[in-house]
């Protein structure tokens, strides 16, 4: 084992950037991934016919292929698509569509709002009507009783498996150092290039991600834990499936 | 685009068909020895001597808390070595198409066994202890126990997560591609960077996993129903 290329500052920057770019993504991810999964469980028990059947298109297609097939499917088929729409090269979309990130993020977002808003779905589904018509009983409007009780009950009821996705999410993160974005992988790959070293810049980003998983898992328990209303139930020490 | 497109996906049928027979491959044999190992794992987990617990605990949590793709590239890198000195070693220096099929299915397997030891653990727990007692009592081996009572009693808890599992390990198999052996992505990637035609080609694998997938589903679907039978039907 040998670890002395760590003291290389262009090769730490590499890892730094990996970092940030891995952790820029989750959230990035994490974020868009669950406003979309709620408007995916509201297409589908609330939407007009086509829609939710269309959404239900969309998650089945989504949940059964492989993302790093999606990524490539965005990246290289969708971009390479964009490319021949003339005129687009002049305007302000351009630098987006010739953007890694920005692919990621879209096909991380589009898995998370599949995966997550099927969850939602059954976790809205689990509610008891009577609440929703006691809601409305005492003069709320139906947004009201979405914002109020509908959502806030059923995030309660499945917070334990949203959390899990979010930790899957963050696994799947290295998938991108296959369209060339700098993630902790694609550092590793460039440090294994240069020094020939094969197994040690591997298995230091395992260590990374092994430690970010650990502290992601702390801090969406501490969310669980004072989620309001929520019953402290029995945990496992990482919520992975 | 459009007149060129379909010449190249009839051109590519052959070996993206052969592709996708190597992924069911590598599919089915990871499977196969990832169930075993997890039923290792479980069992291991569940037993009664501390330092065999500790092993099957260090071994499902690793496993899950790092990156797929990445344990992928660690241990096929490591595999793939080994492989190749034992072969070395035999005087069979070269069969590189045997090493990147074997590494392959022994990674997925590796992987999928941490994951279904879970599956199995929670599986075994679920089984009411009444049960198992009343096959000590009336005299039941071990092995008797085992796959008369603890095995029949298991599966129905534990398909759901078995079938989970199979659907992200046919999904995992894509990783392979990573690493280039040639299996069903690998080949996809190929013909989309000869003919150009990125959007049609990775559509089309899209495609083709989205049939596994959904096969596999119904097929899962049909082995509930079988292991469920005598189960009272839940309102």
């Amino acid at each position: 084992m040998d670890f002395s290329w760590l003291s290389d500052p262009f090769y730490l920057g590499y890892l730094w950037e990996g970092f940030v770019n891995t952790l820029w993504l989750l959230l990035v991810s994490a974020v868009g991934g669950l406003l979309l999964a709620v408007l995916v469980a509201l297409a589908r028990l609330r939407g007009p016919r086509p829609l939710a059947w269309l959404v239900w298109a969309f998650t089945t297609v989504m949940r059964g292929t492989p993302l790093l097939v999606q990524l490539f499917f965005f990246y290289y088929g969708v971009g390479h698509l964009m490319e021949g729409v003339p005129g687009i090269q002049e305007t302000f979309m351009w630098p987006l569509l010739r953007d890694p990130f920005f692919f990621a993020a879209l096909t991380f977002i589009l898995s998370v709002g599949a995966y997550s808003g099927e969850v939602i779905r059954g976790a809205m589904q689990s509610v008891p009507r009577g609440e929703l018509e006691a809601g409305r009983a005492f003069g709320l409007s139906g947004f009201q009783v979405l914002t109020r009780l509908w959502l806030p009950r059923a995030i309660q009821l499945c917070l334990p498996t949203l959390t899990g996705e979010m930790i899957l999410l963050l696994k799947s993160i290295p998938l991108v150092s296959t369209i060339a974005l700098m993630d902790l992988l694609q550092a590793a790959n460039i440090i294994r290039d240069e020094t020939f070293l094969v197994y040690e810049p591997l298995l230091l980003i395992a260590g990374i991600y092994l430690a970010t998983t650990v502290v992601l898992t702390l801090v969406l328990r501490f969310v669980e834990l004072n989620f309001p209303g929520m019953q402290p139930t029995q945990r496992r020490w990482l919520p992975i499936r | 685009m459009t007149s060129m497109t379909p010449e190249g996906l009839i051109d590519w049928a052959g070996p993206i068909l052969s592709g996708a027979l190597t992924t069911v491959q590598i599919a089915v044999l990871a499977y196969a020895i990832g169930l075993l190992l997890g039923l290792l794992g479980a069992g291991a987990k569940l037993s009664p001597w501390a330092p065999l617990r500790g092993l099957a605990t260090a071994y499902s949590t690793l496993i899950r808390a790092v990156p797929e793709l990445l344990l992928i590239l660690l241990l096929y890198y490591a595999g793939a070595q080994a492989l190749d000195a034992l072969l070395a070693y035999l005087g069979m220096a070269g069969a590189v198409q045997i090493t990147g099929f074997a590494t392959a299915v022994g990674v997925l397997a590796f992987v999928q066994g941490a994951y279904m030891t879970e599956v199995f653990r929670g599986a075994i727990l679920a089984i009411p202890s009444g049960q198992l007692e009343a096959a000590d009592a009336f005299g039941f081996s071990r092995w008797d126990r085992f796959h008369r009572i603890v095995l029949p009693g298991m599966l129905p808890n534990a398909l759901p997560g078995m079938s989970n599992l199979w659907l992200i390990l046919i999904k995992d198999t894509a990783l392979i591609s990573v690493i280039g052996f040639n299996e069903l992505f690998f080949t996809i990637q190929q013909a989309a960077a000869s003919s150009r035609a990125y959007f049609l080609f990775y559509a089309a694998a899209g495609v083709i996993y989205l049939l596994m997938t959904l096969s596999s589903t119904a097929l899962f679907a049909r082995l509930e129903r079988y292991v469920r039978r005598g189960q009272p039907t839940e309102a």
